[in-house]
């Protein structure tokens, strides 16, 4: 288990050299993207408006205010659930050439591979610490595709020392969500037997 | 303008004006039972990433509070459980104010837009849609006050839920079973530790309303019912041994707690209602007067 600080853009060779459990603390691009956007870049084939090649997506829908001159502000932001992009994100790795991907929670296997295939990670931020994620937030560059709402648009920003980030999936085909479920499966069997016989409630 | 439309404009914005900073204040900060919960647990918790963890969520709550900003990015759907007393003055004006509170507080706080119309396919960009906020009505005889029950429904901590009938010869042991299966594929997308709310009952809707109403008990109370209360604690142990850790990454604990409510049930259908409620548990509820004085039932010792 290593700390590493890195900076965009990201090589292959700097990838590579990160395994799961991990912490990194990132400086440079960040950009959202969840849902929609990833059904638009892969289902619908539409051209990603933002160059990601070496970058990082976040896996979050953040609350933005608006200032007078336009520009906008993050009020808050955080990791959102990234098994709802598991579908999509091999392909997404693929076309866009992200190298890091921040969310929560674990993915699955067809990210696992394509972490492999296109030399990336997928990173946990602590959930629910958008407050903290929000002050690492150096600058919000812009954003396209708001007409997708808030939530759900591509915020581009500028972020310095963006962290915990904990290594859940490397380049190397190593998962640490799926490989605590299986410790987390074990364990529940002989629970659920042991609880049950104490609740036989028919007199 | 008559005099009794001014008089209920007047009334609609004393009561959304109260209800939406009832709504900020409670996007930033968790009720007393949650925080109290998460100081014992975060001593528990000292090994591999738990610390990381606990830290960043501690730091989050004092970032929250100083910078007055949402705690989470996601404020959810928004949903109210109202307790009506049948002598409430007010009782036609408040799904108007309820309503114009949602509207202010993802002004003022701001709160994220969440109400995205089904069919459509459009987010409203003010948190108000079809049936949103999500209101939930009981009535108290001989009551004139409201007690107003505000839960942020967010999209991680709602995706464990789930009803289901079971034959009751599954018995409780198929109860226990759901539970486990659901915790342990869905909870670490919840944000653990999780309180868990289960509902019993005869048939599916009201086995989920009852499983919502359980997270709106206190974290440490117990079932009425001495049999309840045991499963509770049986429930609570055990998944804590499966140690979910928070965020997934491992630890000693899983839950801040389990509550179950139930109702009686159908002799040929035992249901069970799941929901689950991630670490920032942003429950809330409110006492209101018919002169609009009140008193914040969950974080005691706060002024709006
Ligand atoms: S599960 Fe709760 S803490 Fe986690 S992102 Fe959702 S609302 Fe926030």
């Amino acid at each position: 288990m290593s700390t590493y600080h890195l900076t965009t853009p990201l090589s292959d060779a700097d990838i590579e050299k990160l395994n799961i459990g991990d912490v990194i603390f990132l400086t440079g691009d960040l950009t959202t993207g969840r849902d929609d956007v990833h059904m638009r870049v892969i289902k619908q084939g539409k051209q990603c408006p933002v160059d990601l090649k070496g970058n990082a997506v976040f896996h979050a829908g953040p609350i933005m205010r608006k200032n007078d001159d336009g520009s906008y502000d993050v009020v808050s932001i955080g990791p959102t659930t990234s098994m709802r992009m598991e579908e999509c994100e091999a392909e997404f790795l693929k076309e866009t050439g992200v190298k890091v991907i921040v969310g929560k929670g674990g993915m699955g296997p067809k990210t696992t591979q394509g972490c492999k295939d296109n030399k990336a990670i997928h990173t946990i931020f602590p959930g629910g610490c958008a407050v903290v994620a929000a002050c690492e937030v150096e600058k919000v560059d812009g954003v396209e595709w708001l007409d997708l709402g808030m939530p759900e648009a591509m915020w581009k920003m500028k972020v310095k020392e963006f962290g915990p980030l904990i290594v859940s999936i490397d380049a190397h085909g190593n998962n640490l969500i799926d490989n605590n479920k299986v410790i987390f499966n074990e364990r529940k069997a002989p629970i659920v037997e042991e609880i049950s016989a104490k609740l036989d409630f028919l007199d | 303008m008559s005099d009794s439309t001014n008089n209920s404009t007047e009334v609609i914005n004393k009561l959304s004006d109260l209800l939406s900073s009832f709504i900020c204040y409670s996007s930033s900060h968790l009720p007393d039972d949650v925080l109290n919960k998460l100081k014992e647990m975060r001593e528990v918790e000292t090994e591999g990433f738990s610390s990381t963890i606990y830290d960043a969520m501690f730091n989050n709550m004092e970032m929250a509070d100083k910078l007055k900003r949402p705690s989470c990015q996601d404020t959810g759907i928004v949903q109210f459980f109202v307790k009506v007393g049948t002598n409430y003055p007010y009782m036609n004006l408040l799904h108007e104010a309820l309503v114009e509170s949602v509207l202010k507080a993802t002004n003022d706080a701001p709160l994220r837009h969440n109400a995205v119309q089904v069919f459509d396919e459009k987010n409203t960009g003010n948190n108000v849609g079809v049936r949103v906020p999500w209101i939930d009505w009981e009535i108290v005889p001989d009551r004139d006050d409201i007690e107003v029950y505000f839960y942020m429904a967010g999209g991680g901590c709602s995706l464990p839920g789930m009803a289901k009938v079971l034959m009751p010869l599954e018995g409780y042991a198929g109860i226990v079973k759901t539970v486990f299966d659901q915790m342990t594929s869905y909870g670490v997308n919840a944000c653990p530790p999780c309180l868990v709310g289960i509902g019993i009952a005869g048939s599916a809707e009201v086995a989920a309303k009852l499983s919502k109403k359980a997270l709106l008990r206190p974290v440490g109370s117990h079932n009425e019912n001495p049999r309840g209360a045991m499963m509770e604690k049986e429930l609570e142990d055990g998944l804590n041994k499966v140690g979910l850790g928070p965020g997934g990454l491992r630890g000693k604990l899983s839950v801040m707690g389990v509550n179950i409510e139930q109702a009686a049930r159908h002799p040929a259908t035992l249901a069970v209602g799941i929901s689950t409620a991630c670490w920032a548990h942003r429950r809330s509820c409110i006492k209101i007067n018919p002169d609009f004085t009140y008193d914040f039932l969950t974080h005691k010792g706060v002024t709006l």
